[in-house]
């Protein structure tokens, strides 16, 4: 595991490093618009970052049906790993967000739908994580957890259906981009999303191995605690 | 079956009951709701033409305020000397106590908003000419949604340190297409405008009101583990 | 006699804590089971894994010849719990909660029944009273009504002498005795042991979520013998 580990590291932080090159060396400026092309080039995190968000929510999800299912302490780790590791994915796209926004059209925040879903995915998971904090026992914690995961993921498609309809005046910016993307645009966007891909997986390992080693000291105080 | 549906109506005799003899909830709800009103006429200018525009906000802000103290009082009512647990051992689907609940809170959540409504548009100024049939299938509709998610989150906050701070915090992203919805077509209905033109609203939030009662139904169980 | 309570390897784990390791127990109709045990020793999960409130983490339960499982509903009809919270409500008098819990319970001509209970508890002239301005010994005598409204046949008792003063106790006392000549299987979590033996036919020990001593009444002897045994199965701690 330990080897498996470092192993990831290194592969991470290797495609991280590719990631970067392109996005900045290999990924040609987009030829179709005209003022400070270059800021453009932040799509390719902010993109990668959204969709690592979605996907640990829906690992959240999984996890959570399956805790529930068989009450094994192993599958609310995950959860609660990757719900932590999304809120700061979802964090880097909401902050990401309006940097974009400033430069390419002169307003820090848009209420486009998948900027608001993603707004409001934040807030679903930050509460996820006080529900966590504020359970006094662990099982009760991680029951609730599982709870409140399967509510809020079930409740992110007729958030976006709503906040789309609600915007239909507003123009939808995702088009525009993705029109433009040229193939060595798309390389770089994949090379991106690959390397957060990686970067969550050795995020949920590190915050797995915090989880674990919380897990046996709980262990050891409650053998040390039925000594007395 | 019957049985099942004997013991919901049961709980919302009970819930009634006891609200009715001392009315202390209905009446904190109905002040917060006009405090509402009183706050954001000060907010904003009562006079002003644009007021017609926000009204159906400040209403649905003022029902969902309102109806977050009720829902967080209906779960940490049953703490007291722990009848929780009294009707977790009554033998009946565990669902039934859900259920019991959301109608006690509907019933109660509604009676507010049937008082507060025509003071708010006193208040304002304003006169309604739209169908007033179709304005309460979208109270009840969109107060169905928000009670039915609201009370199954009030049980997991009841039983957690922080409750009262923590409803809020996990309902309102919830609820979000519930609160565009209801806005979007009180707004319509204010303005004059036909109920057909904003049908997909009233879709949305009958889709809502289902999956809300399904989910909490399927997983009611979990959060009354003792 | 069959068995009304039987219990197999009953365990329950909550998080990381082992609370109960394994519990066998079997307990005919009609007997009057009293557990002691320290504090902590997980008297309390049993009662609420017994009494069908809880679920065990493994183990099997059979109660009243039927195998626990997703009959567990049903099966509550058969079980009243008395513990040291009454499980009544403040807002509604002692009638209106009375009649909540037999709406529950599918009472049969409840009206009748709820002045049947009250009149045997002593409350009759409490009917209209509501339960907020009730005294301690007051509300545990409703919630005696509360629990055998329905006829269970098992009755669990957890330290239902807890806050009351001596009336109290005594109206308990002749309520438990009066539940004894009725035949009801009674099972009592208490820490007052004069108490607690006089009543019991049959005594458990639970230390540490294991079952430290299971006998009959009449092998633990006097008051002095039995809290010698006890001193010896918990490790001189009470």
């Amino acid at each position: 595991m330990q080897k498996f580990r470092t192993v990831l590291g290194a592969a991470t932080f290797l495609l991280i490093c590719a990631a970067i090159y392109m996005v900045f060396i290999y990924a040609p400026v987009p030829s179709n618009v005209t003022d400070m092309p270059e800021v453009q080039k932040i799509l390719y995190f902010h993109v990668s970052a959204a969709w690592i968000g979605f996907l640990a929510f829906f690992v959240v999800f999984v996890c959570s049906i399956v805790y529930l299912k068989n009450r094994s302490r192993k599958w609310d780790m995950v959860a609660a790993s990757s719900a932590e590791v999304g809120v700061v994915y979802t964090s880097i796209v909401l902050l990401t967000g309006p940097v974009w926004g400033k430069a390419a059209w002169n307003v820090w925040w848009t209420w486009d739908p998948r900027l608001t879903t993603t707004l409001v995915l934040w807030f679903i998971y930050v509460a996820y994580l006080i529900i966590r904090n504020s359970a006094e026992e662990d099982e009760k914690r991680a029951r609730f957890a599982a709870v409140f995961g399967i509510i809020g993921f079930i409740d992110v498609p007729i958030v976006f259906m709503a906040i789309r309809w609600w915007r239909t005046i507003h123009p939808i910016i995702f088009e525009s981009n993705s029109v433009g993307l040229t193939p060595k645009m798309l390389t770089t966007l994949f090379v991106s999303l690959g390397a957060f891909t990686l970067l969550y997986l050795y995020y949920m390992l590190l915050r797995l191995d915090i989880s674990k080693a919380k897990l046996q000291l709980a262990e050891l105080k409650e053998r040390l605690r039925s000594h007395y | 079956m019957r049985h099942f549906w004997s013991s919901v109506c049961a709980i919302v005799w009970k819930d009634l009951k006891a609200e009715f003899r001392t009315k202390e909830m209905l009446s904190a709800m109905l002040i917060f709701a006009f405090l509402v009103i009183v706050i954001f006429s000060f907010a904003f200018d009562p006079g002003a033409q644009s007021i017609k525009q926000i009204l159906p906000g400040i209403i649905w802000v003022g029902f969902f305020f309102s109806g977050i103290l009720g829902l967080n009082r209906s779960f940490l009512s049953e703490q007291i000397n722990d009848c929780i647990s009294g009707l977790m051992l009554a033998p009946v689907d565990r669902a039934a106590i859900y259920f019991g609940k959301v109608f006690a809170n509907l019933i109660q959540t509604t009676l507010v908003e049937a008082v507060a409504l025509p003071v708010f548009i006193v208040l304002f100024d304003f006169s309604y000419a739209g169908s007033w049939l179709w304005l309460i299938v979208v109270i009840l509709a969109s107060t169905f949604g928000f009670v039915a998610v609201g009370t199954f989150l009030a049980a997991l906050a009841s039983n957690t340190r922080s409750s009262e701070v923590l409803l809020p915090i996990i309902l309102f992203p919830v609820i979000v297409p519930v609160v565009i919805g209801a806005v979007e077509l009180t707004k319509a209905l204010f303005a004059g405008a036909s109920i057909s033109s904003v049908m997909i609203w009233l879709q949305v939030i009958l889709v809502y009101d289902i999956v809300f009662t399904v989910v909490p139904f399927l997983l009611f169980d979990y959060l009354l583990e003792a | 006699m069959i068995a009304i309570i039987e219990a197999k390897q009953l365990t329950k784990r909550v998080g990381a804590k082992q609370i109960l390791h394994g519990i066998d127990l079997s307990l005919e109709s009609g007997r009057f089971l009293t557990i002691f045990g320290p504090n902590g020793a997980g008297k309390t999960t049993l009662i609420k894994i017994l009494s069908l409130l809880t679920a065990p983490s493994s183990g099997s339960l059979v109660i009243a010849g039927q195998e626990v499982g997703d009959n567990a509903a049903d099966l509550r009809k058969q079980i009243g719990v008395i513990s040291h919270h009454s499980y009544l409500y403040g807002n509604l008098t002692a009638r209106e909660n009375l009649l909540f819990y037999g709406r529950m319970y599918e009472v049969p001509n409840l009206e009748q029944r709820i002045e049947e209970v009250l009149t045997e508890v002593g409350l009759e002239m409490f009917f209209n009273d509501p339960v907020r301005i009730f005294s301690r010994g007051m509300l545990q005598r409703l919630s005696i009504a509360r629990a055998i409204l329905h006829n269970p046949r098992i009755l669990f008792l957890d330290e239902p002498y807890t806050g009351l003063d001596l009336q109290a106790i005594e109206i308990l006392n002749s309520v438990l005795a009066g539940l004894k000549d009725q035949q009801r299987t009674v099972v009592m979590i208490t820490h007052t042991f004069d108490v607690g033996l006089a009543l019991s036919d049959e005594v458990l020990i639970i230390n540490k979520g294991r079952v430290a001593f299971h006998g009959a009444r009449s092998e633990v002897g006097s008051l002095a013998e039995f809290q010698d045994l006890y001193r010896e199965k918990v490790g001189g701690k009470q």
